[in-house]
C-alpha cells in the first residue's frame, strides 16, 4: 500500500454534516459507514447521500473507504451498485468469514469496475475480522485476492462472538490482534487496529493506540474525531529511531554505490528487512515534519 | 371513499433537522408547490425550487407538494434527500 494509514475514522453515512467535513477532520483515512451507524429504515438515505458526496466532494488527500453492509444482508449487492462506479479507494466488507466471502465480493466489483469503465482493482477491498470463524481463517482470507489491501479487526463484534467483554487493557484480544497481523502481513498486507469505543479515555486509548502499533497494525480505527491526534501520537517514532533510520539508509545508499551487500550500522548487521524497516519509518516521520509545517493535521 | 374512512394522504420523508442537512417531504396534493423554509432560504429559493422541480420531472411527479425545511445543507445534500424522498413516495413508504 502507497499510503500510510495512521487512522481509519468512521464517519455516519446519514450525515452529512460529518461527511462535509472529512476532508478537515486529520485523519488519513475515512470508513463512510453505511453499517452499523445507519438503521435499517434509513439505509436507502445513507446510500444515497454517500454515493452523491463521493461524486461531488473533493475528499483532498483523505484516503477514502467505505464500509457496506454484509454479504449476508439484503443491502450488500444495492450498497457495491451504488459505491464502487464512485471509484472509493476501498470498500470494507464486514464479518468475512472465508475465501468465499471475498471472492463474491470481488466479482460483483470487478463486474461494477467493468461497467463504470474504471479500471480493474482500483476499489480495494479490506475485509473484516470480526468473527472467531473469521479468525481462524484469517490468512486464507488475507491471500484470497490481490485487490484485497488489508485486514482489519472489528474488536466489537469478535468479542461477542468469543462471548467475553472487554477490558481496559485489552488482553482479551491479545491474540486476535496477533493472529490479524501474523495472517495479514504473512500475505504482505497491511492489518487494521479496532476502535477504542470510550471516547472521554485519552489514555487508555493512547496506550491501545501504541499496543497496535508495536504488534504491527498499520492503522487505528477511530470514532471520534478528537481521538485522530491521540492516535497519531501513539504512532509517532523516537527521534532516535528516526535518526538511526537516516544512518542506516545513508549507509545503505553508500554501500550499494560500492556493491556490497550486507553491511553494519552502529555495530549491528542491516539487511533488506531493516533497510525496508527504516525506510517506512522515514516516510512515516514526514507525516509528523509535514504536520508541523502545517501541511497536514495530525 | 366512505364517510367513516379517514383519508391517508400519502406522504414520504427523508432527512434531518440536524445542522448541515434538511428534511424533505412530499405528499400527494392537488397543486404543486413548494415550501421551503430555513435561515438561508431567502438566498437559495431559486437554486432549491429549480433542484425539486428537475427531480420532480424526471420522476414524472405532478400533483404532489414538496416542503423542505433547510438547516444549512449543502446543495450535494439537498438534492440526495429529495431524490430518496421521491423513492420512498414512489414505493409508497
Amino acid at each position: 500500500m502507497g499510503k500510510i494509514l495512521r487512522t481509519v475514522l468512521y464517519i455516519p453515512g446519514n450525515s452529512p454534516g460529518m461527511i462535509q467535513h472529512c476532508p478537515v477532520f486529520g485523519a488519513d483515512a475515512v470508513a463512510l459507514d453505511l453499517e452499523d451507524a445507519v438503521s435499517i429504515r434509513e439505509k436507502d438515505a445513507a446510500r444515497r447521500l454517500v454515493t452523491a458526496f463521493l461524486d461531488s466532494l473533493d475528499f483532498s488527500r483523505v484516503y477514502v473507504s467505505v464500509r457496506v453492509n454484509g454479504a449476508q444482508t439484503p443491502y450488500f449487492k444495492k450498497d457495491l451498485e451504488a459505491v464502487v462506479p464512485k471509484g472509493p479507494d476501498a470498500l470494507r466488507i464486514p464479518k468475512c468469514e472465508s475465501t468465499d466471502d471475498v471472492k463474491r465480493a470481488e466479482e460483483i466489483i470487478s463486474a461494477l469496475e467493468d461497467e463504470a469503465g474504471i479500471p480493474k482493482g482500483t476499489v480495494k477491498i479490506h475485509a473484516m475480522i470480526e468473527t472467531a470463524r473469521g479468525l481462524e481463517k484469517a490468512y486464507d482470507i488475507a491471500t484470497s485476492s490481490k485487490r484485497l489491501e488489508a485486514l482489519t479487526l472489528g474488536g466489537q463484534d469478535l468479542l461477542a462472538d468469543l462471548g467475553i467483554q472487554k477490558t481496559p487493557h485489552g488482553r482479551e484480544l491479545l491474540y486476535a490482534r496477533s493472529r490479524v497481523v501474523t495472517a495479514a502481513r504473512a500475505a504482505e498486507k497491511q492489518a487494521f487496529d479496532t476502535v477504542w469505543t470510550d471516547i472521554n479515555d485519552i489514555n487508555g486509548l493512547f496506550e491501545e493506540a501504541r499496543l497496535a502499533a508495536e504488534l504491527g497494525f498499520a492503522g487505528k480505527a477511530a470514532i471520534h474525531p478528537s481521538q485522530i491526534p491521540v492516535i497519531h501520537e501513539a504512532y509517532k517514532p523516537h527521534p532516535a529511531e528516526v535518526a538511526r533510520a537516516r544512518r542506516i539508509m545513508a549507509s545503505a545508499q553508500k554501500a550499494e554505490s560500492e556493491g556490497r551487500g550486507v553491511f553494519s550500522v552502529d555495530g549491528r548487521m542491516v539487511d533488506a528487512p531493516v533497510i525496508e524497516r527504516a525506510r517506512h519509518l522515514l516516510r512515516l516521520s514526514e507525516l509528523y515534519e509535514n504536520s508541523n509545517r502545517g501541511d497536514e493535521t495530525s | 371513499m366512505s364517510k367513516n374512512t379517514p383519508f391517508k394522504s400519502r406522504t414520504a420523508q427523508c432527512g434531518t433537522l440536524e445542522s448541515s442537512d434538511c428534511l424533505v417531504t412530499i405528499s400527494e396534493s392537488e397543486t404543486s408547490h413548494i415550501d421551503y423554509r430555513g435561515a438561508n432560504a431567502g438566498i437559495f429559493r431559486k437554486r432549491t425550487e429549480a433542484i425539486v422541480k428537475e427531480l420532480l420531472d424526471e420522476s414524472d411527479l405532478t400533483s404532489v407538494a414538496v416542503s423542505i425545511q433547510d438547516n444549512g445543507a449543502l446543495e450535494v445534500t439537498i438534492r440526495a434527500r429529495i431524490e430518496t424522498a421521491i423513492e420512498r413516495f414512489l414505493q409508497g413508504r
